[in-house]
């Protein structure tokens, strides 16, 4: 009878064999780590160069000369905080439809089903949807455009967290408010998203984090603009884009204006995915 | 009390019914009436989000109608891509895409299964929850930044290091030799692949993750302790139990890598030719999309570029449901097999 022992040549093929395959998943994690690692390092290490105060003070130059990025930033912050405020309500009563009145009928299983297709869906087809039915008709490109195809990014990630997060409040405490003559709207508004709030506000921020550095639907409906502007009607600045635009470029200043922004949209989001992430496990606890 | 209340369902569970013979009082029935609007309002929201999809596509339809009828079913079969002359095929953008994606997946789906593997067998519990978080902040840096980055960090590196390499060791290889053969430009179809690999390692890795845990201890204990090694527990135990996840898994990481646009973009060079060797530079439909949209004039040049846009989104949906349909049959699956 085989032992498990060394001299088992079986044995001992099944345990080299397990040390190479533990060994290259080690490798893999390492493999994963390293690009994140690389990442970071050359974005910080770029951004030094790239952060003074100017960037936030002043206009994004013309081609070859210095400048900031005030009105991208501007402009993004407007377009991703009206995005945000569109996406949102829509988000979380949507995702309450799926948690609490959709345990019967076709409506919130076939949601549910098209929602996770459109969490993935891409982005570029997002600003071309919008492209087609708003831009094309009023026959320019403005801030609201892209507002709606950033609010479209949102509604989906609040959706399904809202759906998620309301689902794991337990039913004896809507059960409780029920029976202490609570109406169902109350019941909701009151409890459940009391109950779920922690999570709720995870997926807002996680949304926020998502569109923040969204380029490609904005190429199509925001635009770019050089100067100044806080009419929504009108094409408009906004980070993602200049990046875009300044990284293509030829010219150094541009390049590391590029940099600079590319630093600030990474920390910002990775700063809300942390947020998020201690937010909802406090939420938990 | 709470099965009665699971099987009327809560709505039916409200206090109007006791009072049914006397006059509502006024608070009662502007309850009733908040109630109906609530839900009214939720179920509205609901079903926008549930058209938003067939209104996406009944846009792009409309939008590509002009290239539709000039090219018809030509168009997915020629590589011609002419805006002088209006004649356009999206047989080139397709090619890329499909070709970047094979390449992302074919680096991908090796390395999440090790990370899975190494997160959910290997690590200790306490290292579990911050290396998951960095390898899950792969997928939250933004699009444009891997762009950047593979444009003006990444492809120098790999121009002159890799490529040179490839194309002695590989290249030299008779057959295979022609994917790694051309000047080593350092962007290309390669480079882009290999940038989508790394964007879509987290999503894999992070349905891979989830479909391990799903598998019940006691199986896994079981193999264990008939003494099989922690690698023959993955692949006799684990991975034949969540196989149809892993593959969900695999399927989101490529609906992901097909629409990714903006890495892409900065690092595939643009290029509407065919070529064999990887090195080359090549487009895919989105980066088609985000180079050319706003230049193009001209109905045809416009509609054709929509088009590609939907051929794009009609490629991503399909892959994305039947991802999404294989992940639904785990989770129905689970608890019925073990």
């Amino acid at each position: 009878m085989a032992t498990a022992s060394l001299d088992n040549p079986t044995y001992r093929r099944r345990r080299r064999t397990n040390a190479v395959m533990m060994a290259l998943s080690v490798v893999a994690l390492g493999f994963g780590l390293f690009w994140l690692a690389w990442i970071l390092g050359e974005l910080l290490w770029e951004a030094a160069a790239a952060f003074r105060p100017s960037i936030f003070l002043r206009m994004t130059p013309p081609p070859g000369s210095d400048g900031g990025l005030a009105n991208a930033i501007f402009g993004s912050v407007l377009m991703s905080g009206a995005g945000t405020l569109i996406g949102t309500p829509i988000g979380i009563l949507a995702g309450t439809y799926l948690a609490e009145y959709g345990q019967r009928g076709w409506l919130a299983p076939a949601t549910r089903f098209i929602n996770d297709v459109l969490l993935s869906a891409p982005s570029i087809v997002i600003g071309l949807f919008v492209y087609s039915v708003y831009v094309a008709r009023v026959h320019h490109f403005s801030g609201w455009a892209g507002a709606c195809a950033l609010a479209i990014i949102v509604i989906p990630v609040v959706v399904r967290t809202t759906d998620d997060m309301l689902k794991l409040v337990p039913n004896s405490l809507r059960e409780a408010a029920v029976a202490l003559g609570c109406p169902r709207w109350k019941m909701i508004t009151r409890v459940s998203y009391r109950a779920a709030r922690a999570g709720i506000v995870t997926g807002v921020l996680l949304a926020v984090a998502r569109i923040s550095g969204e380029t490609a639907p904005l190429l199509f409906t925001g635009l770019n603009n050089q100067f100044w502007s806080t009419d929504m009607n009108r094409p408009m600045a906004n980070l993602p884009v200049v990046i875009f635009q300044f990284a293509m470029s030829p010219y150094d200043e541009w390049h590391r204006l590029a940099w600079g922004g590319a630093a600030l949209i990474t920390l910002l989001v990775l700063g809300l995915n942390i947020a998020a992430r201690s937010l909802f496990a406090r939420g938990r606890n | 009390m709470s099965a009665v209340l699971d099987n009327t369902g809560l709505a039916t569970a409200e206090p109007s019914a006791v009072v049914a013979f006397t006059p509502r009082p006024p608070v009662l029935r502007n309850n009733a009436l908040m109630d109906a609007v609530f839900r009214n309002l939720t179920r509205f929201f609901a079903f926008a989000v549930f058209s938003l999809l067939a209104a996406i596509l009944v846009s792009l339809v409309v939008g590509s109608m002009p290239s539709i009828r000039k090219f018809g079913l030509g168009f997915l079969a020629s590589a011609q891509w002419d805006p002088v002359q209006d004649n356009f095929g999206a047989l080139v953008p397709i090619y890329g895409t499909v070709l970047t994606s094979a390449i992302a997946l074919a680096i991908a789906i090796p390395v999440s299964l090790g990370i899975s593997v190494f997160l959910t067998e290997l690590s200790p519990v306490w290292l579990r929850r911050p290396l998951g978080t960095a390898i899950e902040m792969l997928a939250a840096i933004p699009s444009i930044i891997y762009g950047m980055w593979g444009l003006f960090v990444f492809a120098p590196v790999f121009q002159d290091h890799v490529q040179p390499f490839l194309a002695d060791t590989v290249g030299k290889v008779p057959g295979l030799g022609i994917l790694f053969s051309g000047p080593p430009m350092g962007i290309g179809m390669l480079a882009a692949g290999i940038i989508l690999a790394i964007m879509v390692i987290p999503f894999i890795t992070a349905v891979m993750r989830d479909v391990f845990e799903l598998v019940p201890a006691m199986l896994k204990e079981s193999a264990y302790g008939l003494g099989s090694t922690t690698w023959e527990v993955v692949r006799g135990v684990v991975l034949p139990y969540t196989k149809v996840g892993v593959i969900g898994g695999v399927m989101l990481g490529l609906g992901r890598a097909l629409g990714e646009t903006m890495a892409v973009t900065f690092v595939i060079g643009n290029a509407h030719d065919f070529s064999a060797s990887l090195f080359m530079p090549g487009n895919s439909i989105a980066s088609a999309l985000a180079n050319e949209f706003n230049e193009a004039v001209g109905d045809v040049y416009t509609s054709a570029l929509i088009e590609l846009g939907l051929i794009l989104f009609l490629i991503t949906t399909i892959v994305l449901a039947a991802s999404k349909l294989l992940l639904l049959r785990l989770a129905r699956g689970e608890g019925t097999r073990a």
